[in-house]
């Protein structure tokens, strides 16, 4: 059988171009691999190998989602291969996004087989883990060889055709499809070891998880903004200049609390982002555009707000784990009811 | 309370003239015994008895039942209290078992959604039935037998060939004895007061027609919810009335083989402490439903459990009681772990239960009843197989020219079981 001929995907960074400087660069298709490929093709042996490589800025293909898609599938299509990889992501959200949309484009374009690989709670996952196979790595690159071990069986099942097995054996994200299996014990057996794992509040692996209730239903329109007290939150990792709390730039422990009273504007002297997954250049010269302190302002003056709440309440959604978000909000949601707020004007980045 | 199961391993059936007996591990069966002991029973017109070993090229279909040969040898009641014995309370004594045998009944059944036991080939992965030796019966009613007295009169008469075959045992000294003690509430927190405190919930099939379970001869839709001694159960208090959609229902052989009472067991006194066995119905109506669950976790509350596991019996209409199970012992503050199976559909992307809660975080499933199988066609088929394209699973025009069956695995006896009693799962 002839050799499996695979075109890969990455970003700036695993080509070792540059990091978020170098984001903005635009697609380019390349002869040969980079290392993540080396690490596939030695696991392919001559079963399968990396011809081409095609890099992209994370930037770029953000901000030119449609272009830069178009761009990759014609350089995907030049190269006649049988297989497309993209990644390994790990938990860079931009990227993560990219390898879901041109993977998951060129499976429904070109027809050939797709296979990348992300970290869980990477926002691509979410997106595109029902529609392509993404196997789940770790949250960082340290985690490549792990990913490479998964990848490189089920890109080479993928590219043959062959029967795939359920998430826990093949090691994809749960795609929402029930593929059944054999397990070594019977289901009794395993019940018995799930309930005393539970009752030592000790890991366990639900083998069904229930269907995702975490629905947020809005409250009520508050009918009265003139009276209203307004609250401004954000992922988007507004700080005070030199971040006193060290919000981590990814994967937030904690969160901040600033006052603003008497801040008009977030102008860049006083205030900056923390956040290390977005270009901060933007928000750093201005911060009224990732936190609207100035709008507020002037509709507090109008009359249109009651008032604008004189904290605010920061974090970085960059990698950070769904959990810690939920445990961050309710504990400053609580601080914000005690206060007095009427409503809350989120901002994500 | 102690029971010992005293079980003589059986590596073989074979047929005679002379009289039925069991030697060397041997089941030697004289079916001219096993018919007249059937016909019996003046609703049944005609009987046939096949024997049905492991690997081998052979079919079993539509089967009604399967159940272990026993006989009790020491203590009090006998074997099927409220059938066959008297309703004297089993669980004590010794019961010997013909480990490894099994009756399986066939024959023409009054609906249309019985199971399939294949001894080789890739069917016979699904089913626990293809690794024993199976005594096959096959009964045909009298004609004009009313549904309810046919399902009667098929499961009796696998009760009394059962008893038959293991009657055989009496005298037969065990190749192993396993012995099982389940002390009272106060002795049982006394030795272990460190131990969580566990316990088993059994949901019961109750739907009516074909969806019956009986316990000590009782119908269990007209039962409250309550608490029985897990020995009672491995000693043939509960047995089966029901066999549509067989993958995921409890066969009397699986009542009596209980693996969740028997993980209990053997996690007993060592990471826990098994407090007790509930069960509970599944009937149709609403207000049936919220008194049976109200009644479990009642219960569970007043056991004092730490945590139970939950099985399930069958899915769809019975999704809404094990969940209400699950929501209301979770709430009063006992863990759960549940024991389900999953209809998601032939591609495995449809909801997998019909009722869900986030509090049932610790699910064991059985696997997705909706995946296809092909059945390659056998060399000897015990039963009717002209049933397969109409039983739960299968489809019209699902036999192809080759003799290939095309059918889903909830068609195969016991391949989804829900007392965890089989290896199959899904993610």
């Amino acid at each position: 059988m002839a050799k499996i001929k695979v075109v890969h995907y990455v970003n700036q960074f695993y080509a070792g171009i540059g990091g978020e400087e170098k984001a903005d660069i635009t697609p380019e298709l390349r002869v040969g691999t980079v290392p993540a490929g080396d690490a596939l093709n030695k696991a392919w042996g001559e079963e399968a190998e990396i011809t081409h490589t095609i890099i992209c800025g994370d930037s770029y293909f953000g901000e030119n989602m449609d272009k830069a898609s178009a761009e990759i599938m014609e350089m995907v299509k030049s190269t006649g291969a049988d297989m497309f990889i993209a990644g390994p992501a790990f938990n860079a959200g931009r990227y993560g996004v990219a390898c879901g949309t041109i993977a998951t484009n060129v499976k429904n374009t070109l027809g050939i087989p797709v296979l990348t690989g992300m970290y869980v709670e990477n926002p691509g996952a979410d997106m595109y883990k029902t529609q392509i196979y993404i196997v789940a790595t770790k949250d960082s690159g340290a985690g490549m060889r792990d990913a490479i071990k998964k990848m490189a069986p089920l890109a080479l099942k993928l590219a043959r055709g062959e029967k795939i097995e359920a998430s826990c054996v093949e090691g994809y994200i749960p795609n929402g499809v029930r593929v059944n299996l054999f397990e070594k014990e019977c289901g009794a057996a395993r019940a018995v070891k799930m309930l005393i794992a539970k009752l030592n509040d000790k890991p366990f692996v639900t083998e069904f998880p229930m269907p995702d209730f975490d629905r947020v239903e809005p409250n009520p329109a508050v009918l009265d903004m003139s009276k209203a007290t307004v609250a401004l939150c954000t992922s988007g990792g507004s700080v005070p200049k030199g971040n006193p709390d060290r919000i981590e730039s990814s994967s937030a422990s904690h969160y901040g609390e600033y006052d603003i009273t008497g801040v008009m504007s977030m102008d860049g002297d006083h205030w900056e982002t923390a956040h290390g997954g977005y270009d901060p250049v933007y928000v750093n010269e201005d911060g009224n555009r990732c936190l609207p302190v100035d709008v507020l302002r002037e509709m507090e003056a109008s009359g249109r707000i009651g008032k604008l709440h004189n904290k605010f309440y920061t974090t970085v959604g960059n990698g950070t784990a769904v959990l810690s978000s939920k445990a961050f909000a309710e504990e400053y949601a609580q601080k914000m009811i005690n206060d007095g707020v009427d409503c809350v004007i989120m901002t994500s980045t | 309370m102690k029971l010992e199961l005293g079980n003589i391993i059986i590596n073989d059936i074979q047929f005679t003239n002379e009289g039925s007996k069991v030697e060397n591990g041997v089941l030697t069966v004289n079916p001219e015994q096993i018919k007249s002991l059937v016909l019996e029973d003046s609703n049944i017109e005609s009987c046939e008895v096949f024997i049905a070993r492991p690997g081998e090229s052979v079919r079993i279909t539509p089967v009604k039942d399967v159940i272990e040969p026993r006989v009790k040898v020491e203590g009090p009641g006998g074997i099927f209290p409220g059938w066959i014995a008297k309703v004297d309370t089993v669980g004590s004594g010794r019961t010997n078992v013909l480990k490894g045998a099994a009756v399986v009944t066939t024959g023409k059944i009054v609906g249309f959604q019985e199971g399939i036991i294949d001894m080789t080939g890739p069917g016979a992965d699904y089913t626990p039935f293809s690794k024993t030796y199976n005594l096959v019966v096959k009964m045909e009613p009298v004609e004009g037998l009313k549904q309810h007295d046919h399902e009667y009169a098929l499961r009796i008469a696998g009760f009394k060939v059962a008893c038959f075959l293991g009657e055989l045992g009496r005298a037969v000294t065990p190749d192993e004895i396993e012995t099982f003690e389940f002390d009272n509430l106060v002795e049982s927190a006394k030795k272990y007061p460190d131990l969580p405190r566990v316990a088993y919930v059994q949901m019961l099939q109750s739907q009516g027609l074909l969806h019956d379970t009986y316990v000590y001869g009782v119908d269990a839709k007209r039962t409250l919810t309550t608490i029985i001694n897990p020995l009672e159960t491995m000693d043939g208090a509960i047995v089966s009335g029901n066999c549509v959609s067989s993958c995921d229902k409890n066969p009397t052989y699986v009542h009596l083989n209980n693996k969740v009472i028997r993980e209990l067991f053997k996690a007993h006194g060592k990471t826990l402490n098994f407090v007790g066995h509930i069960i509970t119905n599944e009937n149709v109506y609403l207000a049936d439903k919220e008194r049976s669950s109200n009644w479990s976790a009642k219960l569970a509350e007043y056991l004092g459990c730490d945590g139970v596991i939950i099985s399930q019996e069958g899915f769809g209409n019975p999704d809404t009681d094990l969940i209400m199970n699950t929501k209301k012992i979770e709430a009063k503050g006992i863990k759960t772990v549940i024991i389900t199976d999953e209809y998601a559909g032939r591609d495995g992307k449809s909801q997998s239960l019909a009722d869900a809660d986030p509090s049932a975080n610790a699910v064991v499933t059985g696997g997705n009843a909706n995946q296809v199988i092909v059945l390659p066609p056998m060399e000897t088929v015990y039963g009717h197989l002209h049933f397969v394209d109409t039983i739960a699973g299968g489809s019209a025009n699902n036999i192809d020219a080759h003799g290939n069956i095309t059918v889903e695995i909830q068609a195969i006896t016991g391949a989804t079981n829900e007392t965890g009693f089989h290896n199959l799962s899904a993610r």
